[in-house]
């Protein structure tokens, strides 16, 4: 019992309950004391706040962070012992691959949850009429269900960035481990506060949060803001670390050109995060504080403008966009050459075009304002910025197209979900360009077709990516393999029931079904397909229950695999073994002696060991 | 005597990986500046907010001359001036405190709006409040600063702390030299 009250986790849960109380109470104290009567909203608030803080106090965050702000020598990261085996994910520990785990069980965790607020209001929609849930209900969990998975999506590119780029380019952990730590814990207390408004009365925006309504609405959007406040320090601060790991720690004779793909697109995606982030925090800031002093931004009577709020909100969520799905498509370019046995078609091309996607998301916010009363001269600029992020997207299916191409393809399971990736992001790519021109915008704004290619493009840019890239470092992290043929049966299930329910989805919005409404006339003839757009839906969550069934069970039970399972060229697989050891290379020297992808090259090598490196010491010295 | 030249060596390599950190969230918080600056823009066009001028004058010039003083200190503990550096943090210190009193103070009080009144009042006590609140975190860094280096901790190569305090110091100054003109001198009543 003392074992478990002491784990990390448990720890800060309890110290974010008591912080949470304390916030909350200090400001009830001090209106208490001003002669104020008492104010729930603002005390929730700052409970949430107190209670975030008091959560990575408990779990020990701020401690060797504070041994440095008095000036004491702190232990190096590398040399601190970790706790071992499996209650080392639940603490605090500054080893980049256990912090990739953590965020992984995050990821997970969040897209269950996520998941699960869909799945009950599906069940509402899949029939005319209310039966189920009421309007704030059905609003809550819409909105819920938008950020959950958005939360889950950042933590789910931040355990594939964490986990595998270090090992990519050769690097013992990254450049901050404890900064590392602390975005994925801060992330812990900002989950528990995003959920929590589910008990604040909920909100009736949707993820998006516009005002006017979210500055009228019930309280509980105010725990939303919190909670994607934190998100956002977790996304950016995990970007920062990323960045700087990516461009100072790279093993020698590692240029940028010739680290694997994959460390490309997460630095592209990091450009993105560390900067555009500030935007969506300053947006949700806003409303916020407009909700609790009343100060007018957004307000009309006031001289507010609600516009200004969807400016700066797109300024970060359309590039948000780029950020869920460029880490997926830098997983497609890095599996695929391993399957089909030839070299990635135009690296550097790939590359580039991941760095012009980050550049062009930037220009191209306008495009969901096209409705929204903007200024008519801004429409068509938008429009083409817009339209432009399809060229180095296209770079990228060219690419892929041209490796598959005579390539000797092999099927195991991440390379299905690759191929699924490529196929359901191909047809995300392809509804896109309706919803970005202005006439056809007017027509689609707001329908189920922005839904299901929103769906198109997350599927394929990231849960098929992260499926892919799971089943394909599960034996580096336990030394086992995944069974292929529940693998499949998860990729056979999930792929159809997708399609459903994305051709579903577009189909009643292109015929007039619009986004959040909670009930719809009958007699637009859309219940059939509502229904099976609900049973689509719960085909995907079981075909994600036999998934974790085999995470899980394949840990103890599955077939040992320690060498180079696929058959890469990358040092991860080509020099580490499986799992890999707690320091990455450390006391194993290699060199980069050729082109990260020539599969099927006869002779040429990526990486190899130095067998002189004892020897150069020696003259050294 | 390779150890040696090892360890400074992994110093150097550190000291350029903080430094980058550093810069990137300098990069990272100019974005939220900026938003705020558009949100000014976007919500006051060409408005002049008619502000007490001669205090917006003082605190300007306060802030300035602390980051005069703020990199006294630092070329001082990079020489192994250990008293100047003490004097001159210190300067830099009471003249940001004044800065905040001028600003958080007396601005405030006297500002002919509320916070909730209107865009402007909106807008003034964001700009203002989010700027104030950076140099009161870093009167705090500087304040750690100053203790470790009374108990000399610091040394002319190995004073990293004071070097990123520094550039904090000066970071939100730039920001302030930015603000100031939008916020006070601009436009038409």
């Amino acid at each position: 019992m003392k074992n478990f009250m002491s784990t990390g986790i448990v720890k800060g849960i309890l110290y974010q309950i008591v912080g949470s109380f304390i916030g909350a109470g200090l400001l009830g104290g001090i209106r208490a004391l001003m002669g104020l009567s008492w104010k729930t909203e603002p005390a929730i608030v700052l409970g949430g706040l107190v209670g975030a803080i008091a959560f990575m106090v408990g779990v020990g965050a701020f401690k060797d962070w504070w041994k440095m702000a008095v000036g004491d020598d702190v232990t190096e990261a590398s040399e601190v012992a970790g706790e071992q085996g499996f209650r080392r994910y639940f603490g605090f520990s500054l080893d980049h691959k256990v912090i990739g785990i953590q965020y992984g069980i995050l990821s997970m965790v969040l897209l269950v949850l996520g998941g699960s607020l869909a799945l009950i209001f599906r069940v509402e929609l899949a029939q005319s009429g209310l039966q189920l849930l009421n309007f704030v209900q059905f609003n809550t969990l819409v909105g819920l269900h938008g950020m959950v998975l958005i939360a889950s999506i950042l933590m789910g590119i931040a355990a594939m960035s964490n986990y595998v780029v270090p090992l990519l380019i050769g690097a013992e952990d990254m450049a901050f481990p404890r900064l590392n730590a602390f975005s994925f814990w801060i992330a812990v207390p900002a989950s528990i506060i995003l959920m929590s408004s589910l008990f604040f009365g909920g909100f009736e925006t949707g993820w998006t949060a516009y005002p006017p309504l979210s500055v009228r609405g019930p309280m509980g959007i105010q725990m939303f803001f919190l909670g994607v406040f934190f998100v956002g320090w977790s996304s950016i601060l995990g970007a920062l670390n990323l960045i700087v790991t990516i461009l100072t720690m790279r093993t020698k004779g590692m240029g940028l050109f010739k680290m694997p793909i994959f460390a490309w697109s997460v630095l592209a995606t990091s450009i993105i995060s560390l900067t555009a982030t500030q935007l969506i925090g300053l947006s949700f800031q806003l409303v916020m504080f407009e909700r609790l002093l009343e100060m007018s931004f957004f307000t009309p009577s006031g001289g507010g403008n609600p516009i200004l709020f969807q400016h700066l909100f797109w300024f970060y969520s359309h590039p948000a966009v780029y950020i869920f799905v460029l880490p997926g498509l830098g997983i497609i370019s890095e599996l695929l050459p391993v399957f089909v046995r030839k070299p990635l078609f135009g690296y550097k091309w790939v590359a580039m075009s991941s760095m012009g996607i980050a550049l062009t998301g930037f220009l191209v916010w306008g495009h969901h304002m096209f409705t929204a009363g903007i200024e008519e001269y801004l429409r068509v600029p938008f429009m083409y910025s817009t339209l432009l992020v399809a060229v180095p997207t296209g770079v990228k299916f060219f690419s892929w197209v041209a490796t598959i191409w005579q390539g000797k393809a092999r099927f195991p399971v991440p390379m299905l979900f690759v191929l699924g990736g490529i196929i359901v992001f191909l047809l995300g790519g392809l509804t896109g360009p309706p919803g970005g021109t202005v006439s056809t915008d007017l027509h689609l704004h707001d329908t189920y077709y922005i839904v299901g290619h929103f769906h198109n493009t997350m599927f394929g840019g990231f849960i098929f990516p992260i499926f892919a890239a799971i089943y394909y470092w599960y034996p580096k992290i336990t030394g086992r393999r995944m069974s292929e043929t529940l693998g499949k049966v998860h990729f056979y299930l999930m792929t159809p029931s997708f399609f459903l329910m994305t051709f579903g989805q577009m189909r009643i919005g292109l015929l007039g079904m619009r986004r959040r409404i909670a009930d719809y006339d009958p007699a637009m003839g859309f219940d059939f397909t509502q229904l099976l757009i609900t049973i689509g839906g719960y085909l995907i969550a079981i075909s994600i229950l036999v998934f974790f069934y085999n995470l899980i069970v394949s840990a103890k039970k599955g077939e040992p695999a320690t060498g180079n399972v696929w058959n890469s060229r990358s040092p991860e697989w080509d020099i580490l073994p499986s799992p890999a050891p707690a320091h990455n290379y450390a006391g194993i020297h290699f060199n980069v002696v050729g082109e990260p992808y020539d599969y099927g090259l006869k002779g040429s090598k990526y990486v190899e060991l130095a067998q002189n490196v004892g020897q150069r010491k020696e003259n050294d010295e | 005597m390779s150890s040696i030249n090892n360890t400074i060596e992994s110093y150097q390599q550190k000291l350029a990986i903080s430094r980058l950190g550093l810069w990137l969230f300098f990069a990272s918080d100019a974005f939220m500046f900026g938003g705020l600056l558009v949100t000014r823009f976007y919500l006051l066009g060409n408005k002049n907010l008619n502000l007490d001028q001669t205090l917006g004058l003082l605190v300007t010039s306060i802030l300035l001359i602390s980051s005069f003083f703020m990199n006294r200190a630092e070329v001082m503990v990079s020489e192994g001036n250990h008293k100047g550096f003490i004097t001159s943090l210190v300067i830099t210190i009471l003249l940001g405190i004044s800065f905040l009193v001028g600003v958080v103070g007396l601005e405030w009080g006297s500002a002919h709006f509320g916070p909730g009144d209107g865009a402007e009042g909106a807008v003034f006590y964001m700009m203002t409040g989010m700027h104030a609140f950076h140099v009161l975190t870093g009167i705090i860094f500087l304040s750690l600063v100053l203790r470790n280096g009374l108990n000399k901790k610091y040394t002319p190569e190995k004073h990293y702390a004071v070097e990123a305090s520094a550039n904090y110091w000066h970071f939100v100054d730039v920001v302030w030299i930015i603000y100031y003109p939008v916020l006070y001198l601009m436009g038409t009543i």
